[in-house]
């Protein structure tokens, strides 16, 4: 999977925060929003606690010393240590009430954007999916998502509280005492200066070490997987040379980056002592002048911690938030990619049609520089077997996209019994056709259900009437559990039998016409002979469409179309074109010319 | 985990010696601010005290701290040196140990899981050398360090009320152990599966819209969906718990000392207050040290067991002998040139109950063609596979050049041999890198001779093409360019390694049948002198082949040409009906 790639118009790491994705974001919460607001209530009360809790601890302690002479007054401890008591006690169910809430929000937060995202991949065209990888939907269904709620739960919280945290203390020291106050944030900001400049200078070594991992990561990967064709070509010591190149980069940029950030707590822990140093020294030379209290001294020393924890909480969460908002900003972006057009209003119907099928002036580019069915034309009479054939790139597979309306024409019509197909929903054309493919889908479940997929109502005897014509009867009633037999890696069935499976259910699907496209080119030449069998009996009785590499499949068809650079050149059975013997001829008999 | 100590070299021990004796006196010196801060507390309520010792007590305090800062600077700086060694250290020997894994290995660990092996798990021990070993050795003696410092500073209510603390912290930390943790492991199976079921969604994107199932797949995504939000909810809420317990053990703790304090101070006599009143602060400080640092502890229990199944499955394949010994030969019967016997060779698969390859025998002299076909898992890849010492026999011998395969040194094996796999891989760089890639024992291929090799495998036309021809860039993976161009490209690869004998295993299937021949007939000219080796499934590709041997189960069960086979052979006979007409099989 590349993961170089990133999807159509997905925002760079590290993008500031916009407008426009905390507006979606909002919007997409909105029916959390009370629950949010009671938790940021809490929080705040909570915190406000937090900041009046070492206030009523100097009290205790002003009680305490000012009795030691004359003895304690004990009323006045038992009150303020009771009210301590309550507050401690109100302070902790206000944050349980927070976070409990918060934890339940953002989960379900995250369920509800993994669920849009899920309906969306259905929503979209299939043509959104050419220009991204799996990789890149699958981790916005993943680690997007979970970037974003987990900034949401902690940051979020820890911002508001942090700030409520930080102007409270400021508000206190003040209060308290001015100067004491001013030596505090004295301190605080000299630590923090210094912090500010080696995370500053920091910054390129994670990013460094981000990009050499990636570098190294991708690399193992490649070697491992190309295993055989490196040891086979003598290239390990060329890979191992790039290897150690890679590794040795990335230990130099890791243990850089990893000391950088180990720099943080030792220095935070400085600055509180700094700042408890400078609240001691200045306290005491007050005290010893009689101007604050004893209490004073042990309540700044609590500020001090307070005051400090917060500047970091803010930087914290400001860097969550940032990467959050590149997640945000890649969810919304796959939420809002445009989706195919809403049919709701479409009313005619389908149903039952004898399968004649109209090509008119089909005319049809993935992108519009670049045709490639340029001038299409062909009716089918009901019942027909029709064969697509012709070389890579002719065209074969995107006739069959344009059929089932994967992909809209860009002119012309295709007429089914006389109704053009853009006048009916996808939904109703689609449950017209059978369909299947080369490469064998298959989803972890049992048998039956891979058979059956979603339709209602299939007995086993049906269930056994289409095993038996595919060639799967034998097979299925020798597994364990027979039609539950759960189909994983474990369980051992070839490329072949898994063909047959989904030929099966095309079979169980039971719609009025069938496309196979390449079939059969991922089995060996017997195990086709066996799904030729049964296709033929699937193909009876209806318009089929056939794209084939190996023309031995496609002989007996009706008519067998010849496309080339997106249109039919020849078209006839078998016998006529091989007596005419043109483009088809030459491409049939390139199968059993001897190399000279 | 212990184990994984002796990847460390000399250097690390010794910064892991001295960062041991920092960490010690770190804590050390942080334990010695409480005691300046008491120091200023009794100077401060001491009548006639000095400003100046205020100032001296409150210097010495800021040096410590200020000491303390740098030695924690230092151990972190030789942990992060010792973390990224040991990452550096551990990756070196995983990715060697795998390129020494024959494809037997590889294949009894999957690639998916060496790559997480060496990618994922080594990242983990990674942080656990960066944090997890400065903690481990900064708890215990922290606690030990504090406990010593308040055992005659205290008294027995307030030692109880802080073992109390400990004792509720330790069980509200082994409630998540036991309650939290097994749902976060858990959640990571859930998330697989939700990503299963939405990788299910994708690939098959155009079967679901055809089946008109998107419902279908919803309704198993919500039930992912539900079930992992259930877990995670149940997990969080949990761990949600824990940090405002935490800050009210702590605050409940100051205020209990603080309250308790006051009774004591009380009935002390009365030159004991001061000291009590002192002691108290003390206490009180040091108390939150050792629950901090059990606190740790809790903390390094939750992370070790993640640590150590991470180590273990980095030992396991570090503990891999690879069964394949290189062998001793690299010169080779200059008369037997190009020549391959196959004698008697049965192979199974280790552990394996039955015979993949049974008894095969065969000869393939200089400059011959020999083709191998029969049903999809007959045995065909895993009998060329044998030559280059892919896989070992289990019975009988592969002779190169007249010598057993197993006697050669696999390097010198490995330069006779063009071998192109049935999955063409193509690695990132350009395209000339992946031309050249490896070493065959003669010089590298200049750009006449890449272009020749492009050239024979039919590949010039679509790089002259792309506007840097030789020098374009290859992705990931190879992802830029179509299954037959890739194909083609692994072709020119082979070609221009100049080898002695040519191995394709199904390597033609991604071409038309125009481009299969054109290719072919230039490779026969090019390459007379060359044995040639090809596993196909079509009888186009290879009814010219001097030889063709039929598989079946693993046995040989015709060897001959297209036309004594077309007689001789019942299931060739059969392959050749179902793709060939009377009028052709009559040719």
């Amino acid at each position: 999977m590349n993961r170089h790639m990133r999807g159509p118009g997905a925002p760079a790491k590290g993008e500031k925060m916009s407008v426009k994705g905390l507006t979606q974001l909002y919007n997409f919460c909105r029916k959390y929003m009370p629950a949010v607001v009671i938790a940021l209530v809490c929080a705040v009360g909570g915190t406000i606690f937090t900041i009046i809790g070492p206030d009523k601890l100097s009290e205790l302690t002003d009680v305490i010393t000012s009795g030691i002479v004359t003895g304690i007054n004990f009323d006045e401890v038992t009150r303020i240590a009771l009210t301590l008591a309550v507050m401690y006690g109100i302070s902790v169910i206000l944050s349980l009430i927070q976070s409990q809430l918060m934890t339940t929000t953002t989960q379900r937060i995250s369920q509800n954007m993994r669920e849009e995202i899920s309906h969306k991949i259905n929503r979209l065209p299939i043509d959104y999916f050419n220009k991204t990888t799996f990789g890149d939907i699958l981790s916005r269904v993943t680690n997007d998502v979970d970037t974003c709620s987990q900034a949401f739960q902690s940051s979020i919280i820890s911002f508001v509280s942090a700030v409520v945290l930080l102007v409270g203390c400021l508000f206190m020291m003040f209060k308290t005492n001015w100067m004491m106050t001013l030596a505090a944030i004295a301190a605080t900001l000299i630590g923090f200066g210094l912090m500010t400049l080696i995370m500053g200078r920091s910054q390129k070594y994670f990013i460094a070490r981000q990009q050499q991992l990636g570098a190294l990561n991708g690399h193992i990967e490649e070697a491992f997987s190309g295993h055989t064709v490196l040891r086979v070509s003598n290239a390990e010591k060329e890979f191992s040379d790039t290897f150690t190149g890679l590794n040795d980069s990335l230990y130099n940029a890791s243990w850089k980056s990893q000391f950088l950030s180990g720099l943080m707590m030792p220095i935070m822990g400085f600055i509180g002592n700094l700042g408890y140093v400078s609240v001691c020294v200045s306290g005491a030379a007050l005290a010893i002048n009689g101007k604050i209290t004893f209490g004073v001294i042990v309540a700044f020393m609590v500020y001090v911690r307070l005051f400090t924890s917060p500047l970091s909480q803010i930087a914290q969460a400001m860097t969550n938030l940032q990467s959050a908002s590149a997640a945000v900003g890649r969810v919304f972006d796959f939420l809002g990619a445009e989706e195919m057009a809403d049919e709701s209003e479409k009313t005619a119907r389908l149903e039952n049609p004898t399968g004649q099928i109209t090509f008119s002036h089909v005319r049809f580019g993935y992108t519009p520089e670049k045709t490639i069915i340029h001038d299409f034309n062909e009716t089918v009479s009901p019942g027909q077997k029709v064969a697509i054939v012709g070389p890579t790139g002719a065209g074969k597979t995107t006739l069959v996209n344009l059929l089932m309306r994967f992909y809209e024409i860009d002119s012309g019509s295709i007429l089914m019994d006389g109704v053009d197909l853009k006048d009916v929903t996808r939904e109703n054309v689609h449950a017209l056709f059978g369909m299947v493919l080369q490469d064998t889908w298959l989803f972890e479940g049992t048998i039956r259900e891979n058979i059956v997929y979603g339709k209602k109502g299939i007995t086993d005897q049906q269930l056994d009437q289409v095993a038996k014509a595919v060639g799967l009867y034998h097979l299925i009633h020798t597994l364990p559990n027979e039609y539950d037999t759960v189909l994983t890696s474990a369980v051992n069935i070839s490329e072949g039998q898994k063909q047959l499976i989904t030929i099966a259910r095309a079979m169980i699907e039971n719609a009025p016409m069938l496309i196979l496209d390449e079939a059969t080119s991922s089995v060996d030449t017997r195990t086709e002979l066996l799904i030729q069998q049964a296709m033929d009996t699937l193909t009876k009785g209806r318009t089929s469409f056939v794209i084939a590499h190996r023309l031995s499949t496609i002989k007996n068809a009706d008519v067998i179309l010849v496309m080339k650079d997106g249109d039919i050149i020849e078209s006839g059975t078998h016998e006529a074109l091989m007596a005419k013997g043109g483009f088809y001829a030459g491409l049939y008999n390139a199968q059993f010319a001897e190399a000279s | 985990m212990t184990k994984l100590f002796r990847y460390l070299k000399k250097r690390e021990w010794a910064m892991a010696a001295v960062s041991l004796v920092f960490i010690v006196a770190q804590i050390w010196l942080d334990l010695r601010l409480p005691e300046y801060m008491s120091e200023i507390t009794i100077l401060v309520q001491t009548e006639g005290s000095v400003m100046s010792d205020i100032l001296s007590a409150g210097g010495k305090m800021l040096v410590c701290a200020l000491a303390s800062m740098l030695l924690a600077i230092a151990t972190g700086f030789f942990s992060a040196i010792i973390a990224a060694s040991i990452s550096r250290t551990l990756q070196d020997k995983l990715y060697h140990k795998v390129l020494s894994f024959s494809s037997e290995e590889v294949g009894r660990f999957s690639t998916a899981s060496l790559i997480t092996r060496t990618t994922n798990d080594v990242s983990q021990i990674q942080m656990v050398f960066a944090m997890g070993l400065q903690l481990i050795i900064k708890a215990p003696i922290t606690a030990v360090m504090a406990i010593m410092k308040i055992q005659n500073k205290g008294n027995w209510q307030w030692t109880a009320l802080t073992a109390g603390a400990v004792v509720i912290l330790l069980c509200v930390v082994l409630f998540l152990v036991l309650f939290a943790l097994p749902r976060f492991k858990k959640m990571q199976r859930l998330t697989d599966n939700l990503n299963r079921i939405t990788r299910e969604n994708l690939t098959g994107l155009r079967v679901v819209r055809a089946y008109n199932a998107e419902k279908y797949q919803e309704s198993k995504f919500t039930d992912a969906n539900n079930e992992l939000t259930r877990n995670n909810l149940s997990a969080n809420r949990a761990l949600a718990i824990m940090s405002p317990l935490m800050s009210l053990v702590m605050n409940g703790i100051s205020l209990g000392i603080y309250w308790i304090g006051a009774y004591l101070i009380d009935a002390a006599g009365m030159q004991d207050k001061l000291t009590i009143f002192s002691n108290m602060v003390v206490f009180s400080s040091y108390s939150m040290q050792v629950i901090m640092s059990f606190m740790m502890l809790a903390v390094i229990f939750v992370m070790l067991p993640r640590a150590q199944v991470a180590a273990g499955r980095i030992l396991e394949v570090l503990n891999t002998e690879p069964t394949q010994k290189n062998g001793s030969v690299t010169t080779s019967d200059e008369q037997k040139k190009g020549e391959i016997v196959f004698d008697h060779v049965s192979f199974r698969y280790p552990g394996g109950e039955e015979n993949v390859l049974s008894d095969i025998s065969f000869t393939a002299h200089a400059g011959e063609t020999v083709a191998f076909i029969g049903a999809t898992g007959s045995g065909k890849t895993t009998l060329v596979n044998l030559i280059p010492r892919l896989y070992d026999a289990t019975e009988g011998k592969v002779l190169v050049d007249g010598v057993d395969v197993k006697d050669y040194d696999m390097h010198a094996l490995r330069n006779k041999l063009g071998y192109v796999s049935q999955k063409a891989t193509l690695f990132a760089g350009n395209i000339k890198g992946n031309i050249t890639l490896g070493d065959n024992g003669k010089t590298d291929p200049d750009q006449a001779a890449i272009q020749k090799a492009l050239d024979i495998a039919q590949a010039s036309e679509f790089i002259d093409n792309l506007p840097d021809g030789t020098s374009s860039d290859v992705t990931q993976g190879g992802t830029n360019f179509s299954g037959g161009q890739k194909q083609r490209l692994s072709i020119a690869r082979a070609v221009a390694r100049d080898p002695e004998i040519y191995i394709f295993d199904d390597s033609f299937s991604a071409l038309d049948y125009k481009t299969d021949r054109a290719l072919r007939t230039r490779l026969k000219k090019e390459a007379s002198g060359t044995t040639t080796l090809i596993v196909a499934q079509r009888i186009g590709t290879i009814m010219d082949a001097d030889r063709i041997v039929v598989l079946d189960d693993g046995k040989a069960v015709g060897i001959g040409t297209h036309a004594q086979l077309l007689n001789s052979c019942p299931v060739y006979r059969q392959i050749a009906e179902s793709q060939l007409s009377k009028e052709e099989l009559a040719r």
